[in-house]
């Protein structure tokens, strides 16, 4: 998508330019935490468990 | 598909349940942002371990792991919701449920907010915009997974955040009285606070 705009625009622009690009660093902040935070939970054994069954099982069959 | 058993090779086998296990916590961190249901991410993230453990014999071990247990865990996650005529109306039980599951008085409101912002998102911008925003993967590395060209998942993620910026400063929903306003405004100075930290 290319956008046309004019000179006036594009000065008005600017100035909300430093704003806009703050607060994209802060939602990206936000983001990774949140992330983050589900990937620091300590994991179900659930999953190892079901894991070394199949690993187990390859072997007998 | 089909894995050769004659090449069974145990000590690669090992190699590769090391590399899965310690992705497993990425798995269910992607699979909740699909989802946005801890318990239905759990399932999604377990289908799509057993999957990549399966199919171990047609992966290249020393390539991107990530991305290719990423990329089972995506198809795994739309193949099962096209099985779902009702998947708009889940979609929308599925968010609320998330907002029940973080409604811990201890947890960040700016977080809440966020997650909210989210769940409102077109779910191929969400996942475009996770993929690259928090699980650190490049573009080149999002398109594989999402099976889209670069310029798509660019365009996704730019739409993304704008429309992510618009939701949580304009107030495209509102909650406890709280202006989506405020929740821009707690997510900055969450951020600063984060960044001073640091």
């Amino acid at each position: 998508m290319i956008e046309h705009r004019t000179m006036d625009q594009r000065r008005k622009g600017s100035a909300a330019l430093d704003e806009a690009r703050l607060r994209q660093q802060a939602i990206g902040v936000k983001l990774r935490q949140m992330f983050d935070e589900v990937v620091s939970e300590p994991v179900p054994d659930e999953f190892l468990e079901i894991l070394r069954r199949a690993d187990l099982a390859k072997g007998e069959s | 598909m089909a894995t050769d058993h004659s090449a069974a090779d145990p000590a690669r086998d090992n190699i590769f349940k090391k590399e899965l296990v310690a992705l497993i916590p990425h798995l269910r961190a992607f699979a909740r942002t699909l989802t946005g249901d801890p318990t239905a991410a759990d399932d999604l993230a377990q289908d799509a371990m057993m999957k990549a453990w399966d199919a171990r014999a047609s992966f290249q071990l020393g390539t991107n792991m990530k991305a290719w247990t990423f990329m089972i865990l995506r198809n795994q996650f739309y193949s099962e919701k096209r099985r779902s005529w009702r998947q708009s109306q889940l979609d929308q039980e599925a968010a609320e449920r998330t907002l029940v599951a973080v409604d811990d008085p201890e947890a960040p409101v700016a977080l809440d907010e966020l997650r909210q912002g989210l769940a409102m998102l077109p779910p191929e911008q969400r996942e475009a915009l996770i993929l690259v925003g928090a699980g650190g993967f490049a573009y080149e590395e999002a398109a594989d997974i999402c099976g889209c060209a670069v310029g798509t998942v660019k365009s996704r993620v730019s739409r993304a955040r704008k429309a992510l910026q618009s939701i949580l400063e304009d107030g495209s929903y509102d909650r406890d009285g709280l202006s989506a306003g405020d929740a821009m405004r707690s997510i900055l100075a969450d951020a600063e606070r984060l960044s001073t930290v640091r």
